[in-house]
């Protein structure tokens, strides 16, 4: 029989966790319904999947969890349109359904044996989340040398992963600098300050290193010209893009940009190939 | 293949025979327009036309399709699971396609029936659906097929080709589909070597008529930033109003949208024909949208035809040069033009 690749397979939601203070995110943990559904379901740091919701419709999520954590699928959504509301207000136990993974994915074949430079801000750090936590497994930490992490938000409560964060910052295998916009907490013991700044005095270099940046466009225009000064080449420059997307697939036609559509040939693409395409995203 | 004789006063008993194993679609008449509708009984076919207004791209993908359904009531076992809805796909014909429409039908079959992904319903339809072309003696002063790699005779994505020779057809089969469906329907008489030659002058005669030509021999080499910065397009988009007809009528645009319909506990997943010409199509959640202007909207349609879909599958361009767009368009604008801006920026 023909696979139906709008099909969404079911999960129930396992979890659900408030991850900042205003409660737009909220990480919801899925797991299949159907075993074998589990078992043929495998992904790469950097996809997405289309979160199906009866009723309401689809949105095209980031995958947060690493695949190196099995047993379930972790998404962080930001309250935002029509499903996204919908989804804030299920409970634990319900059924959705999840169709994935899609999209491709960081180049870990390329960053292999480099240095990877990881720069997010806001609640564009979801993907980035799958990618540290990928990396640091012990089966992959070897096969990359320094991972530094940049991440920021506008302050302390708005941070995603808060208590991951802070076990990072004590390990001495990755260096992480988070920071925030500003804050009146006597106690925030890391850095205040935008995260193209923190960028320019913790990256000094680029040499065999990639960049993986995501973040809201404001952060990316000024983190941009911050890593080409220290010598960051457009291919060493690697970004996630979203769109407004339905089928995933590459088959009905909205989120192209140019002649790439970001659901399937994305939502992963390097600034040089993105100078290539038209400006209109 | 073979060339075949189909005498036209035997018209009806051939539909009638295909009838006993396929649903056929063919051109009707109705309110000054001719559609592509099922024959259910003496409906009266009429051949006397040059485009549908409405392509037969809906056979194959409607304007609306259900995907799935799925039940919200918490009571039952299967709530939220969603499943395909239960559909038929009887073998059928469509009779009287012009070869332009059935050439729109292979431009967009790359789209949904591709190495990684394969779209269940249109492929389903594709392998059920036999294709009769019907070659235009008479091509309309806005056809351009054949500067776009058709023609009024053109035979590719059909099974079977007329040539309408007056008092009788010239029956051409093109693949064994089309072998079948001439054996099932009994037609037996070869057509002679001097009836072969009458085909093939129609033929020549019919693209000679074709004056309207398009360049499109420098599109692929043209840097696609080139393209889309060229100064011109304020100018093209001026006049749209954003109707949207171009698209709806365009026998090669697929975009579509996926909407969820509930009633009461029954709910479908159903997808709408969609267009890149209305600024919902690009919206995101966030309020941000990437075509937020006319002008933006208008760039894609005409770069996504005539460049981006040539860049992405080396087919060609994604226009057959029916001139639907041409004739339909409420402000005259004419892809015609739009080709030579292109081509000769």
């Amino acid at each position: 029989m023909l696979d139906n690749p709008y099909l969404p397979l079911p999960v129930r939601i396992e979890q659900i966790t408030v991850e900042t203070e205003d409660k737009n995110l909220r990480t919801f943990k899925l797991v299949f319904l159907n075993k074998e559904d589990e078992e043929q379901f495998s992904y790469i740091p950097g996809q997405f999947c289309e979160l199906s919701i009866p009723g309401q419709g689809e949105i095209p999520i980031g995958i947060a969890s690493s695949p190196t954590e099995s047993g379930f699928l972790m998404f962080t959504i930001n309250k935002t349109g029509v499903v996204t509301r919908y989804i804030h207000n299920m409970k634990e136990g319900d059924i959705i359904g999840i169709r994935g993974p899609l999209g491709n994915w960081y180049p870990w074949e390329a960053m292999e044996g480099k240095n990877v430079v990881v720069i997010g801000g806001g609640f564009a750090f979801t993907t980035l989340r799958s990618s540290i936590v990928y990396m640091l497994n012990p089966e992959n930490r070897n096969r990359f040398k320094d991972i530094t992490v940049v991440y920021g938000a506008r302050s302390p409560g708005l941070l995603l992963y808060r208590e991951e964060l802070a076990e990072w910052e004590k390990r001495d295998d990755i260096n992480v600098h988070i920071t925030v916009d500003s804050t009146d907490d006597p106690d925030w013991q890391y850095n205040v300050g935008f995260v193209p700044t923190i960028t320019e005095q913790k990256i000094t270099t680029s040499e065999d290193s990639y960049a993986l940046v995501c973040g809201p466009p404001i952060m990316i225009k000024f983190t941009q010209p911050v890593l080409e000064k220290v010598g960051f080449t457009p291919e060493q420059i690697i970004m996630s893009l979203e769109m407004r997307m339905k089928c995933g697939i590459g088959i009905c036609g909205r989120c192209n940009i140019g002649d790439k559509y970001v659901c399937k040939d994305g939502p992963v693409f390097s600034l040089a190939q993105l100078n290539e395409l038209p400006k209109e995203y | 293949m073979s060339d075949k004789i189909i005498q036209k006063q035997d018209l009806p008993d051939f539909l009638k025979s295909l009838k006993k194993t396929y649903e056929v679609f063919a051109p009707i008449k109705e309110n000054g327009f001719h559609r592509f509708k099922p024959l259910k009984g003496e409906e009266n076919i009429d051949l006397n036309f040059t485009n549908t207004r409405l392509s037969p791209k809906s056979l194959l993908f409607p304007q609306s399709e259900r995907m799935f359904e799925f039940n919200l009531d918490e009571k039952s076992a299967d709530a939220n699971i969603v499943k395909e809805a239960p559909k038929d796909y009887p073998p059928a014909v469509i009779f009287g396609i012009r070869p332009c429409d059935a050439k729109a039908l292979r431009v967009m079959n790359v789209n949904f029936d591709n190495p990684e992904f394969r779209d269940p319903w249109w492929v389903r339809r594709m392998e059920s659906m036999t294709f009769v072309g019907l070659g235009c003696n008479e091509p309309s002063s806005t056809c351009f097929c054949t500067s776009v790699g058709s023609g009024p005779f053109n035979e590719e994505g059909l099974d079977v080709l007329l040539f309408d020779l007056g008092e009788r057809f010239l029956a051409r089969t093109l693949t064994d589909k089309g072998e079948k469906l001439l054996d099932e329907a009994g037609v037996k008489k070869d057509a002679d070597s001097a009836i072969k030659k009458k085909a093939d002058a129609l033929k020549e005669e019919s693209e000679k008529k074709i004056s309207s030509k398009v360049p499109t021999d420098k599109l692929k080499e043209k840097k696609v930033n080139d393209l889309f910065n060229a100064p011109f397009w304020d100018d093209v988009a001026f006049a749209c109003i954003n109707c949207g007809t171009c698209t709806f009528l365009c026998p090669t645009c697929w975009c579509f949208d996926i909407q969820d319909e509930i009633t009461k506990k029954q709910g479908d997943r159903i997808r709408n024909w969609d267009s890149c010409m209305f600024p919902l199509f690009t919206l995101h959640a966030s309020g941000h949208n990437p075509r937020p202007e006319k002008v933006q909207r208008v760039r894609q349609r005409f770069m996504h035809k005539l460049k981006y879909y040539g860049d992405k599958y080396n087919n060609g361009v994604a226009c057959v040069g029916c001139g639907r767009c041409v004739k339909y368009c409420p402000v005259n604008i004419d892809i015609r033009e739009v080709f030579k801006l292109m081509n000769d920026l």
